[in-house]
């Protein structure tokens, strides 16, 4: 049955399950119990599980980050909130010098189960400290896995699949999307990860999007329509590991590919899926690829700079018509 | 009663103190007008502070605070005008509208930032000093931020080189005993912060941080005995936040009567109960602070409304000090 529920209540939905179903997991990070999660994700939960299995932590993100290493790798299956994804460069050395590199350094002797859970992206006026999208820069670093649920259904369904990998997996909140309103499946299964989906069937070009650009970028696809334009979404789910099967796939039948990817154009996601495309479906394409990205600059303060700073649904319909021929 | 031993000076206190709690009032109402945006963190409550240790402090002087910083802003001179002209996220803003309530800056006046990392402008305040005792300049920084801050390794890690470096640093750990929900008790495991930077063969001293002459007293003598013979000094100030940690924060890790006790020893009615009975405030000079209050903040109100916003064209000036930077 498909229930309807925000993005937030999905991710609660998945935490308490995981809670419930093992005792080896444990919900780690600032202000996840008493204050009810900084965005209100695990709101209720330490009353139901205890606080030693939501447990708050002194802000303190490289240890607590290590200590969900140490966890792991000492039989618990650890879930660690970081409040937002700029205070994980405060882990940055955990995650990059240890979680990422333990199993492999090992010799395979050693195996890291862990999530890692944060927010991330801009458009809520919280200036250039809180708002930026640094999913792209984790997936360039093997030895993690890197989600970016984009729906409300994989907000439910993507945390019990990571729970089952044996490695590192960090999920991607687009914090705007917390009280998106949606469906899941409730008798739904984990998520494939690494499985990239269509949500929008479409001939004439594909718009390729994730996390936070996925909304932005199917409401571009439905004011296409106007222009007689037929979009197909193609929605990466997973930045790490990529599939770009089903990118190529897309992309050989419209012949055109435009990505949507709100972080900084340079060196971005959208670059690598570019360069994707580039080697591996260059003769399938009509048109030059064309990446719609975060402005170059610091998150402004103020609305309106802000709104120009990330790609915003008109934006991406004036590319696409470019990349058409028809602006 | 025995003042600051300067008339002038004692009521100076009062009406900085007034300023920060009316601004600030006037900040929230503006809130849930819409008028400012993103994340407000209101200092009410912790005026002595900014206040007190303001009071003691040159121009030459500089200051590092936090995203909670309107009081010390204003206590350092930041006009209030600019102040809400940058909550606006209007370009007459004082970083310009680019920053909002949480990264205010004023360099002109010392004032380097509104910083939202906790602990993240503790190493620079270090790096300020270290560049004044290599260039052989007798000046103090001041370096603010909350007991949050006291877990992060950028904390300890400043300490430890302020202390071995003998750096002309003035930490001041306001301690409202509360980490967004995260009580004292419940993230640090030595709760007595003043013996924290002991440890590092720091003079340091817990102070009352609701009285405005015990702040004041307590930074005048560390701020003299810095400039006598560089080396850090630390004092934690014990306060407390009347209202939420922001403008989401349903509170509820605390409890209704905790904060009721607080705020019968608000620092405001505290200190002007001491000047009446020295006979240095009367009803009219206490009228007049008032409405001098009030219309500076209106005035403010007034500017910030006025004021132009910056031209979306602008987006990507001063990202680097050459213009034209490509997109
Ligand atoms: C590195 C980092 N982690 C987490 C946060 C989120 N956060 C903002 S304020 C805060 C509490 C800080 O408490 P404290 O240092 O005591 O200062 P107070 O807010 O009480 O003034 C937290 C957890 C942050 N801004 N930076």
């Amino acid at each position: 049955m498909r229930v309807r529920s925000t993005y937030r209540e999905a991710l609660r939905v998945a935490l308490r399950e995981a809670l419930r179903d093992d005792p080896r997991v444990l919900l780690l990070g600032e202000d996840v119990a008493f204050y009810g999660g900084a965005f209100a994700v695990s709101h209720g939960l330490h009353e139901e599980f205890g606080t030693e299995r939501v447990r708050d932590t002194p802000l303190s993100e490289s240890a607590f980050l290590g200590a969900g290493i140490g966890a792991a790798l000492g039989g618990l299956h650890p879930i660690v909130e970081v409040m937002t994804v700029n205070f994980s460069l405060l882990a940055l050395d955990q995650i990059v010098n240890s979680a990422a590199t333990l199993r492999h350094m090992s010799g395979g002797q050693m195996s890291v189960p862990m999530v890692v859970r944060m927010a991330t992206g801009g458009g809520r006026q919280l200036a250039a400290q809180h708002s930026h999208s640094l999913e792209g820069w984790y997936a360039h670093v093997p030895g993690i896995k890197v989600l970016a649920p984009g729906t409300v259904d994989d907000a439910r369904w993507m945390l019990p699949a990571a729970l089952r990998e044996p490695d590192p997996v960090f999920l991607f909140e687009n914090a705007r999307l917390y009280p998106m309103e949606g469906t899941y499946d409730d008798a739904g299964s984990p998520a494939e990860i690494g499985r990239a989906a269509v949500r929008r069937p479409g001939r004439d070009v594909t718009l390729i999007a994730f996390g936070g650009g996925l909304p932005k970028t199917l409401e571009a696809a439905e004011t296409l329509t106007a222009h007689s334009v037929d979009a197909e979404v193609v929605d990466l789910r997973t930045l790490r590991p990529l599939d770009a099967e089903t990118i190529l796939g897309s992309v050989r039948r419209t012949r055109r590919a435009v990505i949507v990817d709100e972080a900084w154009r340079t060196g971005s996601f959208a670059a690598e899926v570019a360069a994707r495309i580039a080697e591996e479906g260059f003769y399938d394409l009509e048109a030059p690829i064309l990446r719609i990205c975060g402005a170059e600059v610091p998150m402004p303060y103020a609305k309106h700079l802000e709104d120009a700073a990330l790609p915003q649904p008109h934006s991406i319909v004036q590319a696409v018509l470019r990349t058409m021929g028809r602006a | 009663m025995s003042g600051t031993g300067d008339p002038g000076r004692d009521l100076s206190l009062l009406r900085v103190m007034v300023l920060i709690r009316r601004f600030e009032e006037q900040a929230a109402e503006l809130y849930t007008q819409g008028k400012i945006r993103g994340f407000l963190h209101l200092y009410i409550g912790e005026e002595a502070i900014a206040a007190g240790v303001l009071s003691v402090l040159g121009p030459e002087d500089a200051v590092v605070s936090t995203y909670r910083e309107h009081g010390h802003a204003l206590a350092r001179g930041v006009s209030a005008a600019s102040i809400m002209a940058e909550m606006y996220g209007k370009a007459t803003g004082c970083s310009g509208g680019r920053g909002g309530s949480m990264h205010l800056f004023d360099v002109a006046r010392r004032f380097y930032g509104g910083n939202a990392i906790v602990a993240g402008g503790i190493p620079i305040a270090v790096g300020l000093a270290l560049a004044d005792r290599q260039l052989a300049r007798k000046r103090v920084t001041a370096c603010f931020f909350g007991e949050g801050a006291v877990a992060e390794g950028e904390f300890h890690e400043s300490m430890n080189l302020a202390a071995l470096w003998q750096l002309p640093v003035l930490f001041l750990c306001e301690n409202n005993f509360y980490a967004m929900g995260t009580a004292l008790q419940r993230s640090q495991a030595v709760t007595d912060i003043a013996s924290r930077a002991a440890s590092y063969g720091m003079p340091s001293e817990p102070v009352d941080g609701m009285d405005v002459l015990a702040v004041a007293q307590a930074a005048q003598r560390a701020v003299e005995a810095i400039r006598a013979s560089p080396g850090p000094r630390f004092l934690e100030l014990r306060t407390y936040r009347f209202r939420a940690h922001s403008m989401y924060d349903p509170e509820l890790y605390r409890s209704k009567e905790e904060v009721e006790r607080w705020k019968k020893r608000d620092p405001i009615p505290a200190w002007e109960a001491r000047l009446r009975e020295a006979g240095a405030l009367d009803d009219a000079g206490r009228a007049r602070i008032e409405s001098e209050v009030a219309a500076e903040i209106e005035a403010a109100v007034v500017f910030a409304e006025r004021s132009p916003w910056e031209p979306t064209e602008d987006l990507l000036k001063d990202v680097h000090t050459e213009e034209g930077i490509v997109a």
